[in-house]
């Protein structure tokens, strides 16, 4: 018979899935953060002078800042410049389709369950995959193309459609909005795009997979998505890691605009290496994610579910800047082992009749540390406001942590704001009760844990949300209190 | 079916269990009795395999198997079924699933397929009406918010649902109104047959009347101290147990 300690052991040796790393020929720029990496970046990507200058502007508003104090968790040393800002798999030529991609890679991401060619890949789904810190394959783009919708790398769009990028690029999240933002917008590397035209619904999911594989390698990457008036986009993004003794760093920023009446969907479904039983290894994964609703009865919605990383430190945001606009935020989050997760969302409400609901789902396991912090504010154009909170956390043996910084700003007396929060415990009565009925314990915390986050999973597309149902199981298999 | 031999167990360090000897056979219906804290429920829970009693002495066998080495789901799979005294809520988790998934837990132990989801819903109806058990509990969370009777209705009803070799009843008669009483019995004896046996725990004598026993044993103080019919149960109902521990301590004083 197994007890209780001895499953909760079992869960903290439980090894990281997709640890694998891959050997292929790259290129990586020397350790070191300066100008010089940053017009090394701009160049090897033949950018255009105002992005040049907009990154050296990103790096001269970073200088000047430092990293934030008011997080509950021990913030870890990060010596930026031991990082290295480019690695890039080594392009024999330029790519004209799929075949000519790396046998390797393609491996590479057949093994994460990312079929790249597309006549495998998933019905319905476009997947943008990108690797260390560039984008190697687009899917389903020609088909994308008929619609008038654009779905490739940032680089691409940079060189293809300037225009656009130039007008939203920082326009959400700007390069003096925080210290990672401002890094980011100094050297990332490549990210995805996404333009929706006017009055078309995006006919299959968008999706991008994220690889970190270089060691010693920071991921900056950076999606902006437009959708323009009338148009509705779902986009999920994916990320795995190898299994490194170092952290690494992950430091994105995502840019969401939504013109008039126009929605997107957002979801994550995020499982970077966590670090191993006694904390040592992992991604900080530090990530600037903001959306606007610009237009009348826009609509933004973020849902995530958080499962890896060693720290996750992000606060998926939704500004309702156009009357009678909606945001959402729908978040289950994961820790265990030594894991930290400080995680949330801001909904600013400032036009007429705004919207807003949030549901979050945490569940702390092992020596885990999850908290739940957000902002909900109300200016005073924002008549008829209402939000809704729910937040909820789920506790899994005696050495985890949860914790709620709810904070309500209102300047609005019709503002309507309300607050729901529950703490509970996965007791060994539960699970004894569960056994007594021919339920094993893993099983036990499972159909518990799928009650408990059902709210959230249903937000995502079918098969994610059975990819991300799959992911709990593992990701809490043995944690019994 | 279920022998216990000398059955000794403790809970954090104190000894409740003293050596509990028990035979109970296909098809017969068995009821224990006795006062609070005489071990009856820490009975039930060391046949059901709860982690924090330990074991210190003696022997269980089901069926031939060693009933102390298996974990507590295998004790389920195997046909060991315990209606608790106290189920526990399972906020999240609906009624229905849960059954789903423990049923087919228990078929797959016993190389069955899962049951199609019709089948299960016919199953479900079928069983719901034994106990007269409201359709609209299933959908609801497991156990969260039911009263105290329908907690116990829904015992009984997962016993006709995962049909058992072995239902241990620990005071499922407590907290029933008097037609629910009348019902879950009913229930109960249309469950019995030849292949079946019970074990019911409680306190009134007023069950037994609905859920006639062969056997009816007094537990005081970790121990088996008498056992008789039907009768015997009457008796403690108008003499209650003092006559019986004076018994003992004559005996044990001899
Ligand atoms: N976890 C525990 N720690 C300490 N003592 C316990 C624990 N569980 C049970 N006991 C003790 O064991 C003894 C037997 O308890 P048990 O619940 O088996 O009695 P019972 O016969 O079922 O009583 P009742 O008729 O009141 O249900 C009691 O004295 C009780 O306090
Ligand atoms: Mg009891």
């Amino acid at each position: 018979m197994i007890n209780s300690n001895e499953i909760i052991d079992d869960i903290a040796n439980k090894e990281y899935e997709f640890g694998f790393s891959t050997d292929i020929e790259m290129d990586i720029a020397p350790p070191g953060l300066n100008e010089d990496i940053i017009r090394f970046i701009s160049a090897k990507k033949n950018e255009p002078e105002w992005l040049l200058e907009w990154r050296l502007k990103g790096f001269a508003a970073f200088k000047k800042m430092e990293f934030p104090k008011w997080q509950h968790f021990e913030m870890p040393k990060l010596d930026l410049q031991a990082l290295s800002y480019y690695a890039a798999p080594r392009k024999k030529k330029q790519l004209n389709s799929l075949d000519e991609v790396d046998p390797e890679l393609l491996a590479t991401f057949a093994k994460l369950g990312i079929p790249l060619n597309e006549q495998k890949a998933l019905t319905g789904v476009a997947v943008d995959a990108v690797f260390d810190s560039v984008s190697v394959a687009t899917t389903f783009k020609g088909k994308l193309k008929e619609m008038g919708v654009i779905f490739c790398s940032f680089g691409e769009a940079v060189q293809e459609h300037p225009d656009l990028v130039k007008k939203y690029l920082g326009s959400v999240v700007p390069h003096t909005d925080n210290i990672f933002a401002a890094l980011n917008a100094a050297v990332f590397s490549d990210g995805s795009f996404v333009y929706i035209p006017k009055g078309v619904r995006c006919p299959m999911e968008l999706s991008t997979y994220f690889r970190i594989n270089a060691q010693n390698t920071g991921q900056f990457e950076r999606t902006l998505i437009i959708a323009d008036d009338n148009s509705y986009v779902s986009y999920l993004e994916g990320c795995t890691a190898p299994m490194r003794d170092e952290n690494q760093l992950h430091a994105a920023v995502v840019e969401l605009i939504a013109l008039e009446q126009a929605e997107i969907k957002y979801s994550t479904v995020q499982n970077w290496y966590p670090g191993d039983k006694d904390g040592k290894g992992g991604i900080y994964n530090f990530v600037t994610k903001r959306g606007i609703c610009k237009g009348a009865a826009s609509k933004i919605s973020w849902t995530q579910v958080e499962t890896g990383s060693a720290i996750t430190w992000k606060y998926p945001s939704v500004i309702l800047q156009g009357d009678h606009s909606e945001g959402e935020f729908y978040s289950v989050a994961v820790v265990r082992n030594k894991q930290i997760a400080d995680t949330g969302t801001k909904i600013h409400h400032i036009g007429k009749g705004t919207k807003s609901r949030i549901i979050s789902k945490g569940i702390s396991a092992g020596r885990g540390d999850n908290s739940y912090r957000g902002l909900v504010s109300v200016g005073p154009r924002a008549d008829n406001a209402r939000n809704f909170t729910q937040c909820d956390s789920l506790l899994i043996g005696n050495q985890c942590g949860s914790h709620t910084f709810p904070y309500i700003e209102s300047r609005n007396k019709t503002a309507m704001i309300e607050h729901e929060a529950t703490t509970s415990k996965i007791g060994e009565d539960q699970i004894f009760y569960l056994n007594q009925r021919g339920i094993d314990s893993e099983k036990a915390v499972a159909l518990i844990v799928n009650g408990y986050v059902k709210e959230v999973l249903n937000q995502l597309p079918m098969e994610f949300a059975v990819e991300a149902q799959k992911l709990l199981s593992i990701t809490l298999e043995g944690s019994v209190g | 079916m279920l022998t216990i031999k000398n059955l000794h167990a403790e809970v954090e360090g104190k000894k409740i269990l003293k050596g509990i000897n028990l035979e109970i056979n296909k098809g017969e219906m068995h009821a224990i009795m006795g006062p609070n804290g005489s071990g009856k429920s820490s009975l039930a829970s060391v046949l059901a395999g709860r982690d924090n009693y330990t074991v210190t002495e003696g022997e269980v066998w089901f069926n031939g198997k060693n009933l102390l080495d298996m974990a507590p789901e295998e004790r389920a799979r195997e046909g060991v079924f315990l209606a608790f005294q106290y189920p526990v809520e399972i906020p999240g988790v609906s009624n229905l699933n849960f059954l789903k998934t423990a049923l087919n837990e228990i078929r797959a132990y016993k190389g069955l397929p899962a049951l199609e989801a019709r089948e299960f819903l016919k199953l479900t109806k079928e069983k719901q009406q034994l106990v007269d058990f409201h359709s609209n509990l299933m959908n609801r969370s497991l156990n969260e918010g039911f009263s105290g009777g329908e907690k116990k209705r829904n015992e009984i009803f997962q016993l006709a649902m995962l049909d058992p070799q072995l239902a241990i009843l620990d005071e499922t008669d407590s907290g029933l109104d008097i037609d629910a009483l009348r019902i879950v019995s009913n229930g109960v004896n249309k469950l019995r047959d030849a292949e079946k046996s019970f074990v019911v725990i409680t306190h009134y004598q007023r069950l037994l009347e609905y859920i006639i026993p062969d056997f009816v044993h007094v537990l005081y103080n970790g121990r088996i101290i008498k056992t008789g019919t039907k009768e015997l149960a009457l008796e403690l109902e108008e003499r209650g147990y003092d006559w019986l521990k004076e018994e003992l301590h004559l005996k044990e004083s001899v």
